[in-house]
This record gives C-alpha cells, structure tokens and sequence, in this order.
C-alpha cells in the first residue's frame, strides 16, 4: 500500500514536467525549430519557486487559493486513477464522481481568484473556462459510464482493469474507440490545448486559461504551472490505460509501458498543436456538443 | 410530546405577546425572538430522541371542529423534518436581531414577529398533524403566515406582487389538495390518517388519479418544475431570514406531503416515480439554467431552489420506481440520496440567503452589479458565503457532494445492470446531473466572484460594512454543519435510518452493505482538507520568507483602468446565455427603440429575467380564461336586491335538496 502510494507519487511528480517538455519540442521540430531543451520546464520552475511575489492591492486570500487548490487538486486526484496497469493506492467503490467533482473545485477557485483581481479579462477567461467544463463535464461521465457497464465496477480501479484488453476484442470495440476520441477532446479542452485554447497566445483577448494566471507570481505561479503539469498527467492517464491496456505482471515494466503511453500522448499533443488552428470561439460549444453526442452514441452501442 | 406541546405554546404565546406590545417594538421582539428560541429549542428535542431512538410519540385531544381532532403523530418521517425547521428557525430567529435592528419602520416589528412565530408553528403543526381538518388548518396558517411575511416591505409595488402571487398559487394548490383529501376521506370513511392506510386496496386508476392529485398540489409548495412560479418573485421580496425559511423548510413541507401520499398509494402506477424523476431531473436543468442569468442575489439563489428541490424530487421520483419495481435495497438508496438533501439544501441555501441579507443589508441592493470587492469589507460574511457555495455547487469536501453523490450511486446501480435500453433513461440522468452540477458553479462562481470579489463597483459597495455578529453567528453554525455532514457523512445518514425504514420496509439491512464506501468518501474529504492545509502552510512559509510586493492589477495595456470596466455579472454569463441555453430562457430587453442617427437622444433599456414559463405559458393562459370570463359579467349588475335574490335562490335550491334527502328521490319519480 505505501509502496503503491510513494511509486504513484513519484512517476506522477517526476514525469509531469517532461510531458510539457515533449509537447513544445514535438512542436519545435515540426517547425523546424531546434526548440528548448526537454527539461526546460523543470528549469523554469526552479526560477519561479526562487522568485518573489507581487500581488495585486485588489486581491483577497482567494487570490493565493487559487494555486493552493489547483496543485493539490490534481495531487489527489491521482491517487484514484490507476497509472496504466498500477493500480490506484486510494481508490474506491463510486470514486469516479469524486474524480469528477475535485477537478471542479479547482476549476472554481482558479476561476474565483481569476475574478479576485478585478480584471475584466481575466473575467473573460474564467467565464470562458466554467462555461466550456459544463460541456466536458457530461461526456467524461458518459464515458466512465460506458467503461463502468463494461467492467461492471464502480470504482476507477475496476474502470480501467485489465479486462480492457478483452474488451478491445469484443463487440464493443466501437463504443471503446469512440470514448477514447470524447476522452482526447475533454483532455485538450480541460488542459487548454489547441484547439479549444492556445497556451502561447500573446494576445489576452483571446486567451482562456493563461488569462486567468496572468496575475500571479513567483512560487505561486510555479504552484499553477506545476498543477496544470500534473491535471495533465492525470486525465493523460485515463487515454493512455484505455489506449495501452496491456498488463505486463511486473511493476517496472507496468510503469515503463505508462511513462511510453505518457510520452507518446504528449507527442500526439505536440502533432494536434502543429497541424491545427485554435477554434473559433463560438465554435467550441458546437464541437463540444457533437462530443457530448458522441459519447451518448457510445453508451447507447454498449447497451444495445 | 408534552415539550413537543410546550413548543407549540411557546411559539403561540411568544408570538401573542409580541402583537400585543407592538407599541414598544423593542419589547415586542424580545417577546418575539425569546418564545420563537424556545419552541424550536424544545421541539428539538423530541425530534431528535426519535431519529436516534427510533418509535413514535402521539397525543390526541377532542376538537370542536366537525370531524377534526386534535392528534398529532411524531414518527420517525415528522423527526426529519422537524430537525430542520426547528434548527433553522432558531439560527434565523437569532439573525433577524441584527438584520431587524435598524429597520425604518419599527412598529411593524410587532407583528413580524407574530407571523414568524405562526409561520414556524404552523410549519411544525404540518408535519406532525395526524388529521385532515388539522393539517388543512396548519398547512392555511404557515401559507398565511409566510404570506405576511413576504409583505413586510408591502408599500413596493413589486413586493405586494409577489406576494400575492404566491397567495394566489398557494390557494389554487390548495383546491387539489382538498380534492385528494376528500376523495380520500370519502374512501376510507375516515377524516384521520391513520384511517388512510385503506387507500392501498384502491384500483390503479384511482390511486394514479389520487396520486397526480396530491403531486399537484403538494408540487406547488414544493417548487416542483413546472408549479415553482412563485419562488423567483417571493424569495427576493422577503425579508432575508423569512427567505432562508421559506427556501430552507417551507419548500420541504411540500416535500413532505408527497411523500406521505405517495407512500399511502402503493396500487398507484409506477410511471408516478418516472414522472417525478423526470420532473425533477427537468427542473434541475431549468432551474439552474435561469439562475446563471439572475442578476439579483435572491432571486438567483431562489432559481437554486428550484434545482435543488429538482435534485431531491430525482431521489425520490427514482425511489418510488424502484420499490414499485421490486429494488427496496436501490430504492433506499435513492430515498437516501433525496432525503440528505432535503437536509443539505435547508442548511447551505439557509447559509447563503443569510449571507445574502448580509450583502443586502451592509450595500442596500440586491443587484450583483452594484456589488465588488466585499471580501475585503466584509471578511467574515464573505468568506462563508464562499463556502456556502462550495456547498451548494456540490463540491468536496462539503455536504452536498454527499448526497449527489448518493443519488449519482442510486442511478448507476440503477442503469448498468439493467437489460438493453432499460437502463438509459437513469444513465442520461447522471449527465444531465453532470451538467447541473457544471452550471451550478457557472452561477456560483459568478455569484461570488461579480459581488464579493474584484473593486468594488458603487460607493455603498465601497462603504459597506461588516455584518453584526448576531447575524455572522447563525451562518457559522450552518457552514459547520456543511462540513461536519461533508467530513462524516456516515453518522448523518446513521440519522437517517428510522424515516428510510417508514418508506422502505427493512431499509436498515438493505442500506448498510450500500453504504459501506461512504465513510471512505467522507475520510476523503479529510484528505482534500489535510492537502489544501499543507499546501496552504507550505505557500505561507514562502511568504514569510520573501514578503510580497503590492501592486495594481495589470491592465493589460490601460493606463487607469476603473470598476466600471470590471466584468458584470451579464458579461460572465454571456457565452452560456448566448451558446450553452435555449433562447427561450434569455432576458428580453425592454424600454425605448434602440440607438440611432448621428446624434442620438437618450435612451434607456431594461433587460430583466422573468420566468419564461409565468409569463409565456401562465400569464396567457390566465389573460385567456380571464378574458373569457367576461362574458359571465351580466350576473354582477351591483344592485343590492340583485343579489339579495340570488342569496334567496340559492337558500331555496339547498333546502329543496335537504327535503328530497330525507323523503327519498324514488317518491318524486
């Protein structure tokens, strides 16, 4: 149990970084950029955590939550969400509601410190970002459903056992591939990647999640980087079990086959970012409601 | 029952003596609070010796009324809605000292606090009157007393109004329930409700009919989609602690009455359980859709109502299906679920329309718009409604994740093991569930973040101050409970038991192995809070060691930016109002023609939410009957012997029907 725990933690702390690195210099090399080294982001975080703070005169105690709930969040988080075939040390029966509504908590206090500074557009990015999570929020549940009337569990644990590798076979392969294309969609959209979001926009205007960090600072702002990393990681985690659901029975190969499954997840991200535009605004709902449907769909081939 | 009786006295008495001295208002509502602080007090108590000890207490006396007595029954159902009222009421008694303290028209007081006594008597009579004549009688008192209530501040225009809205939905309510209870008294040949358990042999059609009866009418009170017209327009006319009872118990009454009805037809069709999950589901949906496009505190707080009672009528809905369908063991899980929310939404929407009052009564408004930056002067009021939306947002680790989650269960375990398509309409409800809970933190955090957080927007929000600590105190305690149920969910469902047992026959066996992983859930939220404090001490200690600079906010390029340009509660809610929700639900804008010419005059325009179902399905349909009615004007000609005629006509047509009773028709034939 504490063995589980500490090698969860650790793959999850260590790991989450490295993903960000893959993602940009994916992107760098289909620029045909030499791109920043891969291990940039744990450099910058490093700088971040010696730096000072500044606040604003506007804020509140809400303001410094904000990136307290967001890392601790995702931390938590992933101690139900088995890592590809390790199993997860914290889970269960109905955990996968608890799943749901923690990412919620963060999503709230990252949207009220957002507000806290009075700024209308870190406004802009908190209303954009609560309004499109009520899009994505009901496909992950169609989904972890559809993986629930396969497995007959309620707990994450039993979501993503090694039945999956059965099920690819069976008559439900369908509704399994169309859930991982609605889970790859919550995942760009929950991590404010390309298509729904650009993380290196420079324009406030058109920002949704970078709007709303823009006002924070030195270890604070490492503290949301380094949870945004790791919410990364952690929602990477149910694409790449249902994507790699191979048990190998040795622990180190099972956390090698996850960290690959991670990695090439993160190169998927990079390819998504170099080949597509960010969406219009007004079109992410649309696109999120034909996932919504698709997920709906999904259900409905598992219960035929 | 005898302090259950001496509850009742108090409450009368108090409430006497506070019209009596209406002349010295300061004595007036001692009088008022002292004997509203005992009778909830003392009706604590029994409730709770029920709930945990389980049985029943009764008394019966004679009444002079025909066919009414005076008996009252505390079973186990009336413990858990007399915990709620009585704690409730007791928090808002204690409020509404400093909320009332200033208030302009001091000789009013006297009788606000007679109606808040009748109110919160006639609330307990409700639930535990065990006769038809009497529950009839309590039901009229806590309508009256509740419609007074509202009326406090009746020299506005829009107060009266609703006021008489609800009067009006209240009565027209009250028509079906005299016909359910007739019919049903006709039936079992008995007036009390002990006598109604024959209602069990009635033929489906019957028990459907008497069923849809009830639901209607009970369904009103309740705020049950679509009968909840009334609760946008009353809870923001209110005074904030009638508000917080209104929203926190008088809602539940009609709760409780459906549940006692439904549970007395078990021949009843078992589409009644789908129909009011679907209902509720329904209500949920809309209810909270119209709440993120409130921009008045209450009134968007009342919207929340509408879902919550929404979410609970899920529970149950989903619970009378089950137990209809052979399932006692989900159907204790559904009524689980629905009835801890019963008692978690009485606790958080009893928190936040106080904190709301607060708001109300530190800036004069009620508009969000008028708000900002009330954390900093309001440190303490505004840090609980911040967790009084936690709560009611459904977030870990306060209650009302826990009984989400709860009816989350239910429906799942409800779905996936069924054969084929069986099983959709309760999956759908967990996205539909899903979906509530997102638009709830849409509303919540644009609640929070356009009133309290930010610069403040008006000089009164920039004067506003800290609320009295009578006021703070109530909202303490509730946001306690929140966590307490958040933390330990096992022990509130443990209360629990007993009324699952009245609904579910062995619901205590059924239940437990169901429940097993719910103390893991609440030893989670002890993780959550443990994380969130280390983070926390962690983020202190660097600030301890590097001490942060201040600076403004950055403006993104504006040189001095103002509130004015702060994002308004319109703006927050745009991308959802504009391409989330049917345009059904959208504000119509109101006032002159739009902006023209070169040199356009001024011009003024309104954008007001009003229930898109009052005024496009009820006010039509009313003008319609209305203006059909007029044709019947001809028999009001205004002349005193008119009608001094049909006085006589109708004297003649009754006394002839007497006579042919007692002679026999068959003679006449």
């Amino acid at each position: 149990m504490a063995s589980r725990l500490l090698l969860h933690l650790v793959l999850l702390l260590c790991c989450a970084p490295l993903l960000q690195g893959v993602i940009v210099k994916t992107k760098a090399l289909f620029a045909g950029r030499v791109g920043a080294p891969l291990l940039q982001p744990y450099r910058d975080l490093a700088r971040l955590f010696r730096k000072g703070f500044v606040f604003s005169r506007t804020t509140t105690w809400v303001f410094r939550a904000g990136p307290v709930v967001g890392l601790t969040v995702p931390l938590l988080a992933a101690l139900l969400i088995p890592f590809g075939a390790l199993p997860a040390p914290l889970s269960f029966e109905g955990d996968l509601i608890l799943f749901v509504y923690l990412f919620a908590l963060a999503r709230f206090f990252t949207a009220a410190a957002a507000l806290d500074t009075g700024s209308s557009f870190e406004g802009m990015g908190a209303a954009r970002e609560v309004t499109f999570s009520c899009l994505a929020e009901p496909t992950l549940l169609f989904a972890l459903i559809v993986l629930a009337k396969l497995s007959g569990g309620l707990s994450l644990n039993s979501l993503l056992g090694p039945h999956l590798t059965t099920a690819w076979r069976g008559p439900y392969a369908a509704a399994l591939g169309l859930i991982l294309v609605c889970l790859l969609v919550v995942l760009l959209v929950e991590n404010s990647r390309i298509p729904f979001d650009d993380p290196n926009t420079h324009l406030e205007l058109t920002m949704i999640h970078e709007v709303m960090v823009l006002d924070h600072s030195g270890p604070a702002f490492g503290m949301i980087l380094y949870g945004a990393a790791l919410k990364l990681m952690v929602l990477g985690a149910l694409v790449v079990r249902l994507a790699l659901p191979w048990q190998t029975g040795s622990w180190f190969f099972d956390a090698l086959v996850f960290v690959g499954g991670q990695l090439l997840l993160a190169v998927l991200i990079g390819v998504v970012e170099s080949i597509m535009a960010r969406l219009r605004l007004v079109r992410i709902p649309q696109i999120l409601i034909g996932t919504t449907l698709i997920s709906i769909f999904a259900l409905v081939l598992v219960l035929r | 029952m005898i302090l259950f009786l001496l509850a009742l006295a108090c409450l009368a008495g108090g409430g006497l003596l506070a019209l009596a001295t209406y002349s010295r208002p300061r004595l007036a509502a001692t009088c008022g609070l002292v004997g509203a602080l005992l009778g909830t007090g003392f009706a604590l108590v029994p409730a709770l010796a029920v709930l945990t000890g389980g049985g029943s207490l009764a008394c019966d006396y004679p009444w002079t009324v025909p066919a009414g007595r005076f008996t009252l029954l505390l079973d186990p159902l009336a413990a858990f809605f007399i915990l709620p009222i009585a704690l409730l009421a007791f928090l808002c008694a204690i409020y509404a000292i400093g909320y009332l303290q200033d208030y302009p028209r001091p000789t009013a007081l006297g009788a606000h606090w007679f109606f808040f006594n009748v109110l919160v008597a006639g609330l307990l009579l409700v639930v535990t009157a065990a006769n038809t004549v009497l529950f009839l009688a309590a039901w009229e008192i806590m309508t009256v007393g509740s419609f007074f209530l509202i009326a406090l501040e009746h020299r506005q225009t829009e107060v009266r109004q609703a006021a008489w809205l609800y009067l009006v939905l209240a009565h027209l309510a009250l028509m079906f329930l005299f016909a359910f209870f007739i019919s049903a008294g006709v039936h079992c040949g008995s007036l009390a409700f002990a006598d109604f358990a024959r209602l069990a042999q009635l033929p489906e059609a019957t028990a459907t009919l008497l069923a849809a009866l009830a639901i209607a009418g009970f369904g009103v009170k309740a705020g049950l989609f679509p009968l909840h017209v009334w609760l946008p327009d009353a809870h923001p006319a209110a005074p904030s602690h009638v508000s917080a009872l209104m929203s926190g118990v008088v809602v539940k009454t009609g709760i409780y009455g459906i549940l006692r009805v439904v549970g007395l037809l078990p021949t009843a069709a078992p589409e009644i359980g789908l129909v009011l999950m679907l209902l509720g589901g329904a209500g949920a949906l809309y209810g909270i859709a119209m709440a993120t496009l409130q921009r008045d505190i209450k009134r968007c707080l009342a919207y929340s109502t509408v879902e919550n009672v929404g979410i609970i009528f899920l529970g149950l809905g989903l619970g009378f299906y089950a137990l209809r369908h052979g399932q006692p063991a989900l159907a204790a899980l559904a009524f689980a679920g629905g009835l801890l929310h019963c008692w978690n939404h009485t606790l958080f929407k009893g928190l936040m329309f106080l904190g709301a009052g607060s708001l109300l009564h530190a800036t004069g408004s009620r508009d969000m718009n008028q708000m900002g930056g009330l954390l900093q002067r309001m440190p303490w009021s505004g840090t609980l409604l911040i967790g009084g939306s936690l709560a009611i947002a459904a977030l870990p680790p306060f209650n009302g994740l826990v009984s989400e989650w709860l009816l989350y269960l239910a429906l799942l375990q409800s779905g996936l093991p069924a054969e084929g398509f069986g099983g959709l309409a309760p999956l759908l409800l967990v996205g539909v569930l899903g979906l509530t809970g997102a638009l709830a933190l849409v509303a919540f955090s644009r609640l929070l973040g356009i009133a309290l957080l930010g610069e403040p927007r008006t000089p009164a929000a920039r004067q506003a101050h800290e609320a009295a600590p009578s006021m703070l105190v109530p909202m303490c305690l509730l946001l306690f409970c929140c966590l307490a149920i958040g933390l330990l969910p096992q022990l509130a469902v443990g209360l629990l038991i007993p009324p699952l047992a009245e609904l579910v026959p062995g619901a205590g066996e059924l239940i437990a192995p169901r429940l097993a992983p719910l103390a893991e859930f609440g030893r989670w939220g002890g993780y959550l809070l443990g994380g969130l404090g280390a983070a926390t001490l962690a983020l202190l200690w660097l600030l301890r060691q590097r001490p942060g600079a201040l600076a403004s906010t950055w403006g993104c390029g504006f040189a001095f930016p103002t509130p004015r340009m702060a994002y308004t509660g319109e703006a927050y809610a745009e991308l959802t109002r504009n391409h989330l929700l049917p345009a059904v639900l959208r504000p119509l804008p109101e006032g002159s023609a739009a902006v023209s010419g070169l040199f356009p005059r001024l011009v003024s325009r309104l954008q007001r939410s009003l229930d898109p179902i009052l005024t496009r399905l009820y006010l039509p349909l009313v003008e319609d009957i209305a203006g059909r009615c007029v044709r019947l004007r001809w028999l009001q000609q205004g002349r005193l012997p008119v009608y001094l005629f049909y006085i006589f006509v109708t004297c003649a047509v009754l006394m002839a029907w007497v006579i042919l009773e007692d002679h026999g028709w068959r003679g006449i034939r």
